[in-house]
Parts: structure tokens; C-alpha cells; sequence
């Protein structure tokens, strides 16, 4: 027992411009899984696309759904979530957190890679738990960092 | 009023951060709202770091719209007069 059974978090992906985007979070469904945690994948299309193929029989990830109407759920208060990872590799994807944190009605920790994720780190000043890493082809980088900050290393 | 999507806007900047976005509105704009992250308008739910800063020129609304791949945008759209209504009804005036 983890004591996180029963919660569901939200998994959302911006645009799949980052090769690390859809294995980091495939690989963070699979641990929230193992949680006991139900993960909710919202993305743009192509994001959504690229985690499906991978894992068509979704052994790892949960439901799945469109950015827009996950966004307009939260901010109707049809839908909160416990805790929500935001992918983020540009100015967008800091926006996308922030509206998160706003609306989410949980915890927020940004998920934040590529070349720009140190500005972009420094950019975030809204209430959160950061997971930071340079990491653009190789995902291991940011596989470490999710471990560290959600206490899966040990 | 209709989606934003399905109404003539203009486009006044594109590829500027959501603090940009806020500066132009607050240094350009006549009279200025400020709103909360997810803020409806137009049938969109806004994406942004808040406040988000809403002008009004006339009957014309300049608000910022992010896009996931392509950043954000400044967009300038004619209202019926509805969102307007709303905005000076619901959203915090900026002095």
C-alpha cells in the first residue's frame, strides 16, 4: 500500500516537438500505476497518437483525452485531479501549468525538459513541485529526475 | 457569440510569452480587465499564467490565445457585445 491508491493524477503533454515527451510519460503512467494511481492523459492530438501507438493494449496508460475538453472540465469544476504532471518545453506549456494550478484543484508539478527547461524552470513562480531536466533525445536524464522528486530511487 | 474559431479575428502578435501578451494589453489597450486562468471567452476556456490581462477598445476585445505548438497569440476579435457585458460584469477592472 502506498497510501495513493484510489487517486487519479493528470498526465497532460504539449506539443510532441521533444522526442523525451511520450516515453517520460508513458514510463510516469506506468509508475503511477504501480501506485495504485489512475492516470488521465490529456495532449494535443499528435500526443495523444504518439502515447497510443505505443502502448496499444494500455497496459500502462489509462484514459486518454482531448486537451480542450480536459481544460474546459476543470474550469467548470466537472473535474479535479489529486495531482497533475504538465509536460512543458515552451512558453506554452508554462501557460498550460499555470492554468492548471489555477483550476486542477490538486497538486501541480511541472514536467520540464528540452533545451530552454533551466529558463523556463526559473520562469514557473506559482506554487508547485518542479521536475527539471535538459533532456531532449535521451530520456534517461528526465526518467531520474521524476524518480528523485516522487520518491521512486529508493 | 460564437467560438472564437468561428469568428473573424485578428492576429496582432504571434510567438510572444504570456508576459508580453499582458504588457501589450496593459500598455495599448483603453480599458483593461484582468481574469483568472480558464476565464471563458468566446467559448474558450484561457490558457495563461494569471492574471490575464482582457482589453477593450470599443467593441472590439484583445486578449491573448495559446496554442500548444505554435506559443501564444494576440488576438483581436469584435464582440455583439455580450463578452463585453460580461467581462465589466464578472472580471477585476485594471486602473
Amino acid at each position: 500500500m502506498t497510501g495513493d491508491e484510489g487517486k487519479t493524477a493528470l498526465i497532460m503533454l504539449g506539443c510532441p516537438q521533444v522526442p523525451v515527451q511520450t516515453s517520460a510519460a508513458i514510463y510516469l503512467a506506468y509508475r503511477l500505476k504501480r501506485s495504485g494511481v489512475r492516470a488521465v492523459i490529456a495532449g494535443t492530438p499528435s500526443a495523444r497518437k504518439l502515447v497510443q501507438l505505443a502502448d496499444p493494449e494500455g497496459h500502462y496508460i489509462g484514459s486518454v483525452e482531448d486537451l480542450d475538453k480536459c481544460i474546459a472540465g476543470m474550469a467548470e469544476g466537472k473535474k479535479t485531479y489529486h495531482s497533475s504532471f504538465v509536460f512543458i518545453h515552451n512558453d506554452a506549456g508554462v501557460s498550460y501549468a499555470a492554468t492548471t494550478a489555477a483550476i486542477s484543484g490538486g497538486q501541480v508539478y511541472p514536467v520540464i525538459f528540452g533545451s530552454e527547461a533551466e529558463a523556463l524552470a526559473a520562469a514557473i513562480e506559482f506554487p508547485c513541485t518542479k521536475i527539471v531536466a535538459p533532456a531532449t533525445h535521451n530520456p534517461m536524464p528526465l526518467k531520474r529526475k521524476i524518480d528523485e522528486v516522487m520518491g521512486w530511487d529508493a | 457569440m460564437g467560438c472564437l474559431e468561428s469568428l473573424p479575428y485578428e492576429v496582432i502578435q504571434r510567438g510572444l510569452s504570456y508576459r508580453e501578451c499582458r504588457e501589450y494589453v496593459r500598455r495599448n489597450c483603453s480599458e483593461v480587465h484582468e481574469v483568472p486562468a480558464g476565464y471563458k471567452l468566446f467559448d474558450k476556456h484561457l490558457i495563461g499564467v494569471p492574471p490575464l490581462a482582457i482589453g477593450i477598445d470599443g467593441d472590439e476585445i484583445t486578449f491573448p490565445y495559446t496554442k500548444p505548438c505554435y506559443g501564444t497569440f494576440l488576438v483581436k476579435v469584435r464582440d455583439d457585445g455580450e463578452e463585453i457585458r460580461r467581462l465589466r460584469a464578472f472580471a477585476t477592472r485594471r486602473a
